[in-house]
């Protein structure tokens, strides 16, 4: 009998187990495998990180010079980040916020530095 | 008075799982129960077509979204197999720490919900509270919460450091202590025996018989666990299953309570005997020939039958997930259990549509 009355009395004179999220954020722990994000100076655009993504959602255009991503299509397994040769793709710790439309996220590799590659 | 017939599911305010039963009751007694399969059928082993068979460890993983990883490591494992691939006995260990951590969140979220159903709702908060420590400890380790592909094949892909250990070791102190305080809730109390004891019983023999896999079976006397055939890492540890002999929703909520202490103590034992060396073997070329390896998952035997050509994709990939087997013990369980006693019931083998139907 009264089982559970130690555990209430505990929580009437504890803080709360939960945050007030979005306006109070946890620090995320290190590594987390949050946004999706690139340093698209350091891409080649190789399309090896397109290849192996399980969930298709990549997409590299060389001759146009794009990376794009769709981050509402992405799992969040780090596949591409591990398989990129130059280590340019890389998590940011919090997650993607909620938005009212899904967007595709579309980066352009600067021109001049292409034809840097190229030498 | 004729006999009334009731749809249950696939939208049930308890069940958290689409289960889809047609119940034939006579007085608010159900005299017989009809399952229904298909409701969230996903095709998912159809995608061995069309996905590489490294890419299969990311979609065999979302089989079961609670027993994620466990579904990696048997698929890895599979292959692994077939391609006779020696996997570091660090990379085992350490599969072993993260399928024990889904062990213990999976059934800290089904006693959640299983209080839940008897209408235990601040039960059913705590128990969730206590699982929240041990996602964080899977988001600060593998970098997700539920689904956290550490799994690859001929291997792991994160390590953990010393000071993880460490740090795993002392959340699970915490966490084992508060889930103990509960512990008496889940056992002793009044109106939770009310509630459980009784209900939905399955005799050894009929267990048995009908296939009963998992805390199923154990709460009805089988002392079956995949676990002890010593694949992964298992061999390297210490342990008995958990069996209970009554057979009623009670002793199948018993076995999962104390398996999750287990699961605390295998942990231990496998952060303890962490021995140094790599994490993972590179892959090369592509499996051949034909293979069947099993595991044991929260809710007890899963089984994948894996058939190759020496091509990048599979020929055939087919998973027997756990409640698919639990669903006969089911139907034999619930002839005699009023309506209102039903939730618990099905509730009690821990059914996981989402497996079931892929
Ligand atoms: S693998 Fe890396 S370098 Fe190649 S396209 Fe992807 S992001 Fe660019
Ligand atoms: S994290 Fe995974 S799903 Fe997302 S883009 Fe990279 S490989 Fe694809």
């Amino acid at each position: 009998m009264l089982h559970f009355t130690p555990t209430i009395l505990k929580n009437l004179f504890s803080k709360s187990a939960t945050r007030l999220y979005p306006i109070e954020k946890r620090e995320p722990f290190e590594n987390v495998r949050g946004e999706l994000d690139i340093d698209i100076a350091g891409c080649k655009l190789c399309g090896i990180c397109a290849r192996k993504c399980p969930a298709a959602c990549i997409t590299v255009d060389k001759k146009k010079g794009i990376w794009q991503v769709d981050p509402f299509a992405c799992i969040y397994c780090g596949i591409c980040a591990d398989s990129c040769p130059t280590k340019c793709l890389y998590f940011k710790g919090q997650y993607r916020e909620p938005v009212i439309q899904k967007v595709v996220k579309i980066m352009e590799k600067p021109v001049e530095e292409q034809v840097d590659q190229s030498k | 008075m004729a006999p009334t017939v009731i749809p249950f599911g696939p939208q049930h305010p308890v069940l958290p799982e689409p289960i889809h039963l047609t119940l034939t009751t006579k007085d608010e007694i159900v005299t017989e129960a009809v399952p229904q399969l298909g409701y969230i059928h996903r095709g998912l082993e159809k995608l061995a077509d069309i996905k590489d068979f490294h890419q299969l460890v990311q979609v065999v993983e979302r089989v079961c979204g609670i027993c994620s990883c466990i579904h990696a490591a048997t698929y890895a494992q599979a292959i692994e197999a077939l391609m006779n691939i020696e996997v570091p006995p660090r990379a085992h260990l350490l599969r072993v720490i993260w399928s024990e951590l889904h062990r213990v969140h999976s059934h800290l979220l089904w006693l959640g919900l299983f209080a839940d159903g008897f209408g235990f709702e601040s039960l059913f908060m705590q128990t969730w509270r206590i699982r929240e420590k041990i996602m964080d400890v899977m988001e600060a380790t593998a970098g997700n919460r539920v689904i956290i592909s550490v799994n690859v094949i001929g291997g792991v892909r994160r390590d953990l450091s010393p000071e993880q250990c460490q740090w795993i070791l002392s959340v699970l102190d915490d966490a084992e202590k508060e889930y103990k305080e509960l512990g008496k809730v889940f056992l002793d109390d009044y109106s939770v025996q009310k509630r459980t004891r009784g209900q939905g019983v399955l005799t050894r023999e009929k267990a048995y018989e009908l296939g009963a896999c998992g805390p199923t079976g154990r709460g009805s006397g089988i002392a079956q666990d995949v676990r002890q055939t010593g694949y992964s890492g298992y061999a390297m540890l210490d342990f008995e299953p958990v069996v209970e002999n009554d057979g009623d929703s009670y002793a199948r909520c018993k076995v999962r309570y104390r398996e999750v202490l287990q699961s605390f103590d295998l942990i231990r034992q496998a952060i303890n005997k962490l021995p140094e060396g790599e994490i993972n073997v590179k892959v090369k070329g592509n499996p051949e020939g034909e293979v069947i390896t099993r595991s044991e998952q929260p809710r007890g035997e899963l089984l994948y039958y894996v058939r190759a050509s020496g091509k990048k994709h599979l020929d055939r990939l087919r998973i027997r997930t756990p409640t698919f087997a639990n669903i006969p013990p089911l139907l034999a369980m619930l002839p005699g259990t009023e309506l209102a006693n039903v939730p618990v019931v099905v509730l009690s083998i821990d059914p996981c549509i989402s497996c079931t139907e892929r």
